[in-house]
Protein backbone atom coordinates (compact mmCIF):
# COMPACT_ATOMS: atom_id res chain seq x y z
CA UNK A 1 0.00 0.00 0.00
CA UNK A 2 1.38 3.40 -0.95
CA UNK A 3 2.40 5.67 1.89
CA UNK A 4 0.33 8.82 2.09
CA UNK A 5 2.59 10.78 4.38
CA UNK A 6 5.84 10.53 6.30
CA UNK A 7 6.60 12.69 9.31
CA UNK A 8 9.93 13.00 11.13
CA UNK A 9 10.64 14.46 14.56
CA UNK A 10 13.66 14.84 16.81
CA UNK A 11 13.15 14.34 20.55
CA UNK A 12 15.55 16.37 22.65
CA UNK A 13 17.32 15.13 25.73
CA UNK A 14 15.89 15.77 29.23
CA UNK A 15 13.45 18.38 27.96
CA UNK A 16 10.16 17.57 29.64
CA UNK A 17 8.64 20.89 28.65
CA UNK A 18 8.73 19.80 25.02
CA UNK A 19 7.48 16.26 25.61
CA UNK A 20 4.36 15.67 23.57
CA UNK A 21 5.22 18.02 20.72
CA UNK A 22 5.53 15.20 18.21
CA UNK A 23 2.38 13.48 19.49
CA UNK A 24 0.36 16.72 19.35
CA UNK A 25 1.53 17.45 15.83
CA UNK A 26 0.78 13.92 14.61
CA UNK A 27 -2.62 14.11 16.28
CA UNK A 28 -3.46 17.34 14.42
CA UNK A 29 -2.36 15.90 11.07
CA UNK A 30 -4.36 12.70 11.57
CA UNK A 31 -7.43 14.78 12.42
CA UNK A 32 -6.98 16.70 9.17
CA UNK A 33 -6.72 13.41 7.29
CA UNK A 34 -10.03 12.29 8.80
CA UNK A 35 -8.61 9.33 10.75
CA UNK A 36 -11.05 7.89 13.33
CA UNK A 37 -10.87 9.37 16.87
CA UNK A 38 -10.14 5.91 18.35
CA UNK A 39 -7.13 5.39 16.10
CA UNK A 40 -5.91 8.94 16.77
CA UNK A 41 -6.12 8.37 20.53
CA UNK A 42 -4.14 5.14 20.25
CA UNK A 43 -1.43 6.78 18.14
CA UNK A 44 -1.25 9.81 20.43
CA UNK A 45 -0.90 7.72 23.61
CA UNK A 46 1.62 5.27 22.12
CA UNK A 47 3.73 8.06 20.70
CA UNK A 48 3.61 10.26 23.80
CA UNK A 49 4.70 7.38 26.04
CA UNK A 50 7.50 6.72 23.57
CA UNK A 51 8.59 10.36 23.64
CA UNK A 52 8.64 10.34 27.44
CA UNK A 53 10.67 7.12 27.45
CA UNK A 54 13.24 8.62 25.10
CA UNK A 55 13.54 11.72 27.28
CA UNK A 56 13.82 9.77 30.56
CA UNK A 57 16.09 6.95 29.46
CA UNK A 58 17.74 7.58 26.14
CA UNK A 59 19.02 11.17 25.85
CA UNK A 60 16.43 11.86 23.15
CA UNK A 61 16.04 10.22 19.78
CA UNK A 62 14.23 10.23 16.47
CA UNK A 63 10.65 9.49 15.53
CA UNK A 64 9.39 8.50 12.11
CA UNK A 65 5.66 8.29 11.48
CA UNK A 66 4.43 6.70 8.27
CA UNK A 67 0.78 6.98 7.37
CA UNK A 68 -0.64 4.66 4.74
CA UNK A 69 -4.22 3.88 3.81
CA UNK A 70 -4.51 0.92 6.13
CA UNK A 71 -2.06 1.57 8.98
CA UNK A 72 0.05 4.07 10.88
CA UNK A 73 3.59 2.97 11.67
CA UNK A 74 5.58 4.64 14.45
CA UNK A 75 9.33 4.05 14.58
CA UNK A 76 11.14 5.44 17.63
CA UNK A 77 14.90 5.09 17.46
CA UNK A 78 17.41 6.18 20.09
CA UNK A 79 21.08 5.78 20.85
CA UNK A 80 20.44 5.35 24.56
CA UNK A 81 21.71 2.68 26.97
CA UNK A 82 19.42 -0.08 25.67
CA UNK A 83 16.97 -2.15 27.73
CA UNK A 84 18.65 -4.81 29.89
CA UNK A 85 15.56 -6.98 30.36
CA UNK A 86 12.78 -6.35 27.86
CA UNK A 87 10.44 -8.87 29.47
CA UNK A 88 10.70 -7.07 32.82
CA UNK A 89 10.37 -3.66 31.18
CA UNK A 90 7.10 -4.82 29.62
CA UNK A 91 5.60 -5.60 33.06
CA UNK A 92 3.20 -2.93 34.29
CA UNK A 93 4.70 -1.26 37.36
CA UNK A 94 8.34 -2.19 36.67
CA UNK A 95 10.35 1.03 36.45
CA UNK A 96 13.94 2.19 36.43
CA UNK A 97 13.03 5.89 36.22
CA UNK A 98 14.75 8.29 38.64
CA UNK A 99 12.82 10.06 41.44
CA UNK A 100 13.01 13.38 39.58
CA UNK A 101 10.86 11.86 36.86
CA UNK A 102 8.38 10.43 39.36
CA UNK A 103 7.82 13.87 40.87
CA UNK A 104 6.63 14.97 37.41
CA UNK A 105 3.98 12.25 37.36
CA UNK A 106 5.81 9.69 35.25
CA UNK A 107 7.99 6.68 36.00
CA UNK A 108 5.16 4.43 37.15
CA UNK A 109 6.29 1.61 34.89
CA UNK A 110 3.34 2.06 32.55
CA UNK A 111 5.12 3.36 29.46
CA UNK A 112 5.88 0.22 27.46
CA UNK A 113 2.69 -1.57 28.62
CA UNK A 114 0.63 1.46 27.50
CA UNK A 115 2.44 1.47 24.16
CA UNK A 116 1.72 -2.22 23.63
CA UNK A 117 -1.90 -1.84 24.70
CA UNK A 118 -2.48 0.95 22.22
CA UNK A 119 -0.81 -0.61 19.20
CA UNK A 120 -1.83 -3.60 17.09
CA UNK A 121 1.76 -4.80 16.94
CA UNK A 122 4.91 -3.72 18.72
CA UNK A 123 8.51 -4.78 18.17
CA UNK A 124 11.51 -3.82 20.32
CA UNK A 125 15.07 -4.12 19.02
CA UNK A 126 17.56 -3.21 21.71
CA UNK A 127 21.26 -3.61 22.40
CA UNK A 128 23.00 -2.54 25.60
CA UNK A 129 25.18 0.49 25.03
CA UNK A 130 23.96 0.91 21.45
CA UNK A 131 20.31 1.92 21.59
CA UNK A 132 16.72 0.88 21.16
CA UNK A 133 14.30 0.96 18.25
CA UNK A 134 10.61 0.46 18.96
CA UNK A 135 8.27 -0.08 16.02
CA UNK A 136 4.53 0.13 16.57
CA UNK A 137 1.76 -0.37 14.04
CA UNK A 138 -1.77 0.89 14.52
CA UNK A 139 -4.17 -0.53 11.95
CA UNK A 140 -6.78 1.73 10.40
CA UNK B 1 -23.36 19.80 32.50
CA UNK B 2 -20.88 21.84 30.51
CA UNK B 3 -17.48 23.22 31.51
CA UNK B 4 -18.82 26.80 31.41
CA UNK B 5 -21.69 25.86 33.75
CA UNK B 6 -19.25 24.21 36.16
CA UNK B 7 -17.00 27.27 36.13
CA UNK B 8 -19.88 29.39 37.44
CA UNK B 9 -20.06 27.44 40.72
CA UNK B 10 -18.52 29.29 43.66
CA UNK B 11 -16.18 26.36 44.43
CA UNK B 12 -14.37 26.74 41.10
CA UNK B 13 -12.17 29.43 39.55
CA UNK B 14 -11.45 29.34 35.85
CA UNK B 15 -7.87 29.69 34.62
CA UNK B 16 -8.54 28.94 30.96
CA UNK B 17 -11.94 28.74 29.27
CA UNK B 18 -11.49 28.96 25.54
CA UNK B 19 -14.11 26.46 24.49
CA UNK B 20 -17.18 24.98 26.13
CA UNK B 21 -17.93 21.27 26.03
CA UNK B 22 -20.12 18.70 27.74
CA UNK B 23 -18.70 16.92 30.77
CA UNK B 24 -19.55 13.25 30.37
CA UNK B 25 -17.80 11.81 33.43
CA UNK B 26 -15.19 12.40 36.13
CA UNK B 27 -11.69 10.93 36.26
CA UNK B 28 -9.20 11.23 39.16
CA UNK B 29 -5.50 10.46 38.91
CA UNK B 30 -2.19 12.18 39.54
CA UNK B 31 0.07 9.73 37.78
CA UNK B 32 0.25 11.01 34.24
CA UNK B 33 1.26 7.59 32.89
CA UNK B 34 -2.04 6.17 34.13
CA UNK B 35 -4.13 9.22 33.21
CA UNK B 36 -2.68 8.99 29.71
CA UNK B 37 -3.98 5.48 29.24
CA UNK B 38 -7.24 5.72 31.17
CA UNK B 39 -8.73 9.25 31.21
CA UNK B 40 -11.96 9.03 29.17
CA UNK B 41 -12.39 11.68 26.51
CA UNK B 42 -15.02 14.20 27.60
CA UNK B 43 -14.34 13.70 31.30
CA UNK B 44 -13.46 16.28 33.93
CA UNK B 45 -9.97 15.22 35.04
CA UNK B 46 -9.31 16.05 38.68
CA UNK B 47 -5.64 16.16 39.71
CA UNK B 48 -3.05 17.97 41.81
CA UNK B 49 -0.34 17.42 39.20
CA UNK B 50 0.21 20.84 37.69
CA UNK B 51 2.99 20.90 35.15
CA UNK B 52 3.33 21.26 31.40
CA UNK B 53 2.88 17.52 30.91
CA UNK B 54 -0.58 17.75 32.54
CA UNK B 55 -1.57 19.91 29.57
CA UNK B 56 -0.06 17.46 27.08
CA UNK B 57 -1.97 14.54 28.61
CA UNK B 58 -5.23 16.56 28.65
CA UNK B 59 -4.76 17.46 25.02
CA UNK B 60 -3.93 13.94 23.88
CA UNK B 61 -6.79 12.29 25.80
CA UNK B 62 -9.38 14.95 24.82
CA UNK B 63 -10.72 15.42 28.34
CA UNK B 64 -13.37 18.15 28.68
CA UNK B 65 -11.34 20.03 31.28
CA UNK B 66 -8.61 19.82 33.89
CA UNK B 67 -9.70 20.46 37.50
CA UNK B 68 -6.75 21.40 39.73
CA UNK B 69 -7.71 20.45 43.30
CA UNK B 70 -6.37 21.26 46.79
CA UNK B 71 -5.68 24.89 45.85
CA UNK B 72 -3.01 23.86 43.33
CA UNK B 73 -2.61 26.22 40.39
CA UNK B 74 -0.78 26.73 37.10
CA UNK B 75 1.75 29.54 36.73
CA UNK B 76 1.08 32.24 34.10
CA UNK B 77 3.16 30.50 31.43
CA UNK B 78 1.07 27.34 31.75
CA UNK B 79 -2.19 29.29 31.81
CA UNK B 80 -1.17 31.01 28.55
CA UNK B 81 -0.24 27.66 27.04
CA UNK B 82 -3.60 26.16 28.07
CA UNK B 83 -5.40 29.08 26.41
CA UNK B 84 -3.30 28.72 23.25
CA UNK B 85 -4.10 25.04 23.01
CA UNK B 86 -7.77 25.50 23.86
CA UNK B 87 -7.66 23.38 27.02
CA UNK B 88 -10.17 24.34 29.72
CA UNK B 89 -8.65 24.53 33.22
CA UNK B 90 -10.48 25.20 36.48
CA UNK B 91 -9.11 25.20 39.99
CA UNK B 92 -10.65 24.58 43.38
CA UNK B 93 -9.62 24.52 47.04
CA UNK B 94 -11.57 21.27 47.51
CA UNK B 95 -9.72 17.97 47.93
CA UNK B 96 -9.74 15.67 44.91
CA UNK B 97 -12.49 13.39 46.23
CA UNK B 98 -14.83 16.22 47.21
CA UNK B 99 -14.33 18.02 43.90
CA UNK B 100 -14.99 14.82 41.92
CA UNK B 101 -18.04 13.96 44.02
CA UNK B 102 -19.48 17.44 43.59
CA UNK B 103 -19.05 17.32 39.81
CA UNK B 104 -20.37 13.77 39.59
CA UNK B 105 -23.53 14.73 41.49
CA UNK B 106 -24.18 17.52 39.01
CA UNK B 107 -23.83 15.39 35.86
Amino acid sequence: MADLMELNYAVSNEDFTRAGEASSDVKKKLKQLGVSPEAIRKVAIALYEGEINMIIHAYGGKIKVTISEDAITLILADKGPGIADVEKAMQAGYSTAPDKVRSLGFGAGMGLPNMKKNSDSMDIQTELGVGTTVTMVINL
Amino acid sequence: MTVFELSKLEQFTSLSLSKDSDITGVFCCDLLSIAMGKAPSGSAWVTVMANVNTLAVASLTDVACIILAEGVSFDNTLIEKAKEEGIAVLKTDLPIFDAALLINNLL
